[in-house]
């Protein structure tokens, strides 16, 4: 070796430095030395690395040259072997072959099957296995495996079988399956478990093929390998998976009879968990007794599988989860880390939904507290967050903040989320929670975490309002230093719009001020934004707001500068309303459909000037308000949901733009949500949207026909008008076959009475039967005209309004005026809660909640609710519901507020 | 974190890993599509390993995955599971992996020795998951299958006489490895 014979040279080289450099002094000659050992040490240590790793920089080239030597006779084994290592690492370290190369390596390898050495024939397989997905006619290698799989060495059958599986495609599948079917139930257990797993690989594809051996893996389950056992239960649920009665034998087939596999114990509980599930059923069932009976088993792998399951069920009382929480109670002191961290992060998924099923166990999680894996101590501190009691909330944030800097950012995260819902939890808390949160602001950390940061903060500020200031001041200093772009223009947002209204506004004005000086393009036009807010709020700031925005007109940037006049020459002119329809409360359309309206516009000149009513309005999300009310639910899905609520409108105009009856209505105002007018059961079952445009309604019925002997066609639903609506028009769908959906549309005038907007519609669908074959769906020739009576379809107040947040509801209320003012009082009577009248109001109306007016005090006895909208024809429609809760039920005192006096009367009567 | 109940299925481990003290890779399969390309696969293990080498704590959360884990001298073993997989079954694929390595490594779980026998734990990983599915979780039993130059009895359990008389050459053979490598070691700690 090379390495033996340069060692006693550089050990004398290091001790002579080392004496050389005990003086400290700087000399010419001990840098030139340090220079050298420097080089010599580097030199070593890269021989090092190639000493001790054969495998280092191997060229793939190379090697393939090299496994050329496979073709010589005889067969070196040991070289061939060593050959074929390093062709298996090169490929384990990601090397990618080529076809030409593979297929070139795989034919060289299969000369290997003459050597009946049993490493590298067993090499050979991994490298079959290996290149069967990139090498041509790798089908060449079949009949050698085979005669291995059926050959006397026993430590050849296995691997020979999943190789074999790896090279077998469909068509081959046949010619196999004898010899599969004899692995399955051979006494080798390396053999039967090698052919069990490669049935479920080929299951995979193959459905049919596998189900025919049933038998053999119902025989397999009986062996006495615990492998074995476990492989075939799994193969014999896949092939009986989409037969839930089958299913169900098995299940209470295999509890009965005690299996052997601990991972077939967890198979089947898996198994057992999802039936009950989908059965929808309870403790009740024998299924949950069952899974009740494996928290006794012996194996802490099936104990721990049981009480996963039982947190996971729906239906579980806390009843029910009691005896789960005390074995995860008992893993908590566990030596194992994996065990405790299991059991923790078990317990924490109780927390969320029954706090107090998990109290008993507080003593074992605090102890966890101080565990050396971060993992289990976090998790420990976040569920005693959800289950502790407001006094231990201190004492737990001042130890989590020990920690804080050592877990990883996914743990933060959950450490955030628990804050997030103490904070609504313990309202009264708000100081120390904020005062940490405003630690982790500051401490290093990633966007998504830092995101949830500010996310936690601004859902706090808007849930209490004692905390608003402090979460303000945390938030002001975070964007003086914020790498995120997204994150600083979302809180200069936020500070726009609930910075006018803190007692001291001005204070906020210079962090504002400073993002113009310092940042990039999109954070210096929010901040304009932002500053233009409180110069339209704040009377006495108005002209040092004018002042800030009159510099930035000399902005680098266009968006900028474009804002800041904009700003400055709204403020100038000092009209509240003015300040409040272009600053406060901004424009309220869907942004994709101002866009098509544009394009439009530019695509039809005319002497019109472009009219902004005409644009449908955005959509408010529906979804906010339920994410929040689940913090439970996958973040992931939230993104989604948003999308699909902003765009439904869009989806819809777009549909009708389709319809070539359906043009010139104008633009679509709003679009109810699907109402069902038949049971969800019978024969035909129909859906109806309402589409509101100015001066019609267009009703959308989706049909679908569920009897497979039937086509319809010519369908249409008739409809009993209201008074003074009129029917104009009727859009068949040509044709209904079975379970293909299809679409009917009636086109209804609505009355020329402004104040007219209500009515009941009864409705009947029409249409012509041909019986066909419910094979081919061949229909017959002749057909028959028949109907079926559907549900009366209701159009109300709410169908006419579309819902607008305005984040400065007082604002818009000056700008409408009293002019068409009303106001009168009722006694909901039927009502026994704000919250009641509230949700009802709201649905009649058909409005907005503003100003998060829809959220009531802890007892409180009365309430405002603050409402705002358009309503059809562009019309706003801003509503004051002053609440009051007494002994006979809720009282009213409604004020309404629109720039059309119609509107006010419609809505004034909406909730009589 | 969230997760709802877990679907019955015999494809429970998306990975296991051997890294060296450097994070680079020495054997690692993936078996399925999480991270489909080598570039994504080796971010994965890079960032992995310098989340735990140096906390010894077993079992971390990552990237959405629960992998378990276990280090000697300069090996990382890791096995890689879905986060809502039962984490006691990974962890006795973990021990099942580690244990038979050392077995055949003859109890020197360290890198050098393990590049030596590297055809063994080849095989060694091909006997213990296939394509997902644990294939065999008891070390002894992925051993024998192993069956590197037959030496069919776990070397714990053979008395001190069969040993030399059954590799008494290869056990001088070791101790001038083992004497070498401590040699190695002195000398490096010097130049350190």
């Amino acid at each position: 070796m090379g390495r033996v014979t340069s060692d006693p040279v550089c050990l004398y080289v290091t001790c002579s430095a080392r004496r050389w450099q005990l003086p400290a002094q700087t000399s010419s000659a001990t840098l030139r030395l340090n220079r050298r050992m420097l080089s010599l040490k580097r030199d070593k240590k890269e021989e090092e690395d190639g000493g001790a790793n054969p495998f280092n920089n191997l060229e793939k080239s190379t090697v393939l040259q090299e496994a050329r030597t496979f073709n010589e006779t005889p067969i070196n084994p040991r070289k061939c072997g060593y050959i074929l290592t390093k062709v298996l690492y090169i490929i384990n370290q990601g090397e990618s072959l080529g076809t030409t190369e593979a297929t070139e390596a795989f034919f060289a390898m299969t000369k290997l099957f003459q050597s009946k050495d049993p490493i590298l024939r067993r090499l050979v397989y991994l490298g079959i296995k290996e290149m069967s997905k990139i090498a041509q006619d790798v089908i060449i290698v079949t009949s050698s495996l085979m005669k291995d799989m059926t050959g006397k060495e026993d430590q050849f059958r296995g691997p020979a079988i999943r190789a074999l599986c790896s090279v077998t495609d469909h068509s081959m599948l046949q010619s196999i399956e004898r010899y599969m079917k004899q692995a399955i139930v051979d006494k080798v257990p390396g053999v039967s478990s090698a052919a069990l797993v490669s049935a479920l690989h080929l299951g995979k594809g193959s459905h049919e093929v596998i189900k025919r051996w049933v038998n053999e893996a119902q025989e397999a389950v009986n062996s006495d390998n615990v492998m074995v056992q476990f492989h075939a239960l799994g193969l014999l649920y896949h092939i009986r998976k989409s037969d839930k009665l089958a299913v169900n034998k098995l299940v209470s087939k295999f509890s009965k009879h005690t299996l052997k596999s601990p991972y077939a114990y967890c198979l089947l509980i898996r198994i057992a968990a999802k039936l009950i599930e989908e059965e929808d059923a309870g403790s009740d069932s024998p299924m949950f007794d069952f899974i009740e009976s494996c928290l006794r088993h012996k194996s802490e792998m099936v104990i721990y599988e049981a009480a996963h399951a039982i947190v996971q069920l729906k239906n579980t009382t806390a009843k029910d989860l009691a005896p789960a929480v005390s074995v995860l109670q008992l893993f908590c002191s566990s030596p194992k880390p994996t065990l405790r961290f299991a059991a923790v992060r078990t317990l924490n998924k109780v927390a969320i939904k029954h706090p107090a099923a998990v109290t008993a166990c507080n003593l074992d999680l605090e102890n966890l507290i101080t565990d050396v894996n971060r993992s289990i101590a976090t998790l420990a501190i976040t569920t005693l967050l959800k289950t502790g009691n407001e006094s231990s909330v201190d004492r737990l944030m001042k130890q989590i903040s020990t920690f804080m800097s050592e877990i990883s950012d996914e743990f933060k995260i959950v450490v955030v989320q628990a804050i997030r819902s103490l904070c609504s939890k313990f309202p009264r808390k708000h100081n120390v929670l904020m005062t940490f949160l405003s630690q982790m602001l500051r401490d290093e950390g990633g966007f998504d975490y830092k995101k949830e940061i500010v996310d936690c903060i601004i859902a706090t500020i808007e849930e209490n309002a004692e905390a608003k200031e402090a979460g303000l001041a945390h938030l002001c200093e975070f964007i003086e230093d914020c790498e995120h772009t997204v994150l600083a223009t979302k809180i200069l947002h936020l500070l726009g719009r609930e910075g006018p209204r803190t007692p001291t506004p001005s204070k906020y004005i210079r962090f504002i001020y400073n993002r113009v000086i310092l940042e990039n393009a999109a954070v210096r036009a929010a901040a304009v934004s932002a500053i233009a807010k409180f110069g339209a709020h704040c009377d006495d700031l108005l002209n040092s707001c004018v002042v800030l925005l009159e510099r930035c007109q000399l902005d680098s940037d266009d968006e900028v500068r474009d804002r800041a006049t904009f700003f400055v020459n709204v403020l100038k002119q000092q009209q509240k309303a003015l300040s409040s329809a272009y600053i406060l409360n901004g424009l309220q359309v869907s942004v994709v459909g101002l866009e098509r309206a544009l394009h439009q516009y530019t695509l039809e000149p005319s002497e019109t000037p472009f009219d902004m009513k005409s644009v449908p309005l955005a959509t408010q999300p529906i979804t906010e308000q339920r994410v929040r009310d689940v913090p439970g639910e996958l973040p992931s899905s939230k993104p989604a949901q948003d999308k699909v609520a902003a765009t439904r409108q869009d989806v819809y105009q777009e549909q009708l733009a389709q319809v070539p009856e359906l043009a010139n209505l104008g633009p679509l105002f709003k679009s109810s949500s699907p109402v069902e007018v038949t049971e969800s059961e019978t024969e035909y079952y129909v859906q109806c949207i309402k589409h509101t445009f100015s001066n019609y309604i267009v009703f959308q019925f989706d049909c679908t026909n569920t009897l497979n002997d039937q086509l319809l066609e010519k369908v249409t639903v008739e409809m009993e008008p209201a008074e003074g609506f009129e029917v104009t028009k009727y859009v068949p769908c040509a044709s209904l076959p079975y379970n293909k959906p299809g679409t009917t549309y009636t086109l209804v005038k609505l009355p020329s009475e402004p104040t007219q907007v209500t009515g009941t519609f009864a409705c009947t669908l029409k249409f012509v039967v041909k019986d066909c074959d419910p094979q081919t769906g061949e229909p017959d020739e002749e057909g028959y005209s028949d109907e079926y009576v559907l549900e009366d379809v209701e159009v109300n107040v709410a169908d006419h309004v579309q819902k607008v947040m305005k984040p400065n509801f007082a604002a818009s209320w000056e700008e409408v005026g009293p002019e068409n003012e009303l106001e009168d009082t009722y006694a909901l009577s039927s009502m026994s809660t704000i919250e009641e009248a509230i949700k009802n109001i709201i649905q009649y109306m058909g409005l907005q909640p503003c100003e998060r007016s829809d959220k009531v005090g802890e007892g409180k006895s009365s309430h405002t609710l603050y409402l705002a909208g358009v309503f059809r024809g562009g019309h706003d429609a801003l509503v004051r519901a002053k609440l009051a809760l007494d002994t006979s039920g809720v009282t009213m005192q409604l004020t309404v507020r629109s720039t059309d006096p119609s509107v006010s009367e419609i809505l004034a009567t909406a909730v009589a | 974190m969230d997760g709802g109940l877990l679907e019955p299925s015999l494809y429970a481990i998306k990975a296991i890993a051997i890294l060296d003290n450097d994070g680079n890779r020495l054997l690692a399969k993936y078996y399925d599509e999480s991270f489909p390309t080598t570039k994504e696969q080796k971010a994965f293990e890079k960032n992995l390993f310098n989340k735990t080498h140096r906390a010894n704590a077993e079992i971390i959360m990552f990237e959405g995955l629960t992998c378990v884990y276990k280090s000697n001298v300069d090996l990382f073993f890791y096995v890689v599971g879905s986060s809502q997989e039962n984490e006691l079954i990974l962890a006795s694929v973990l021990n099942a992996f580690y244990d038979s390595i050392s077995q055949i490594l003859r109890k020197n779980v360290e890198k050098r020795t393990l590049l030596d026998n590297m055809d063994a734990v080849f095989l060694a990983a091909d006997e213990l998951c296939d394509g997902g599915i644990i294939l065999e979780a008891d070390s002894n039993a992925v051993v024998q299958k192993v069956a590197i130059k037959n030496d069919d009895i776990p070397l714990g359990e053979q008395t001190m006489a069969q040993i030399t008389s059954k590799y008494g050459q290869q056990v001088s053979a070791a101790t001038d490895r083992v004497l070498q490598s401590a040699k190695d070691q002195i000398k490096w700690s010097l130049l350190k």
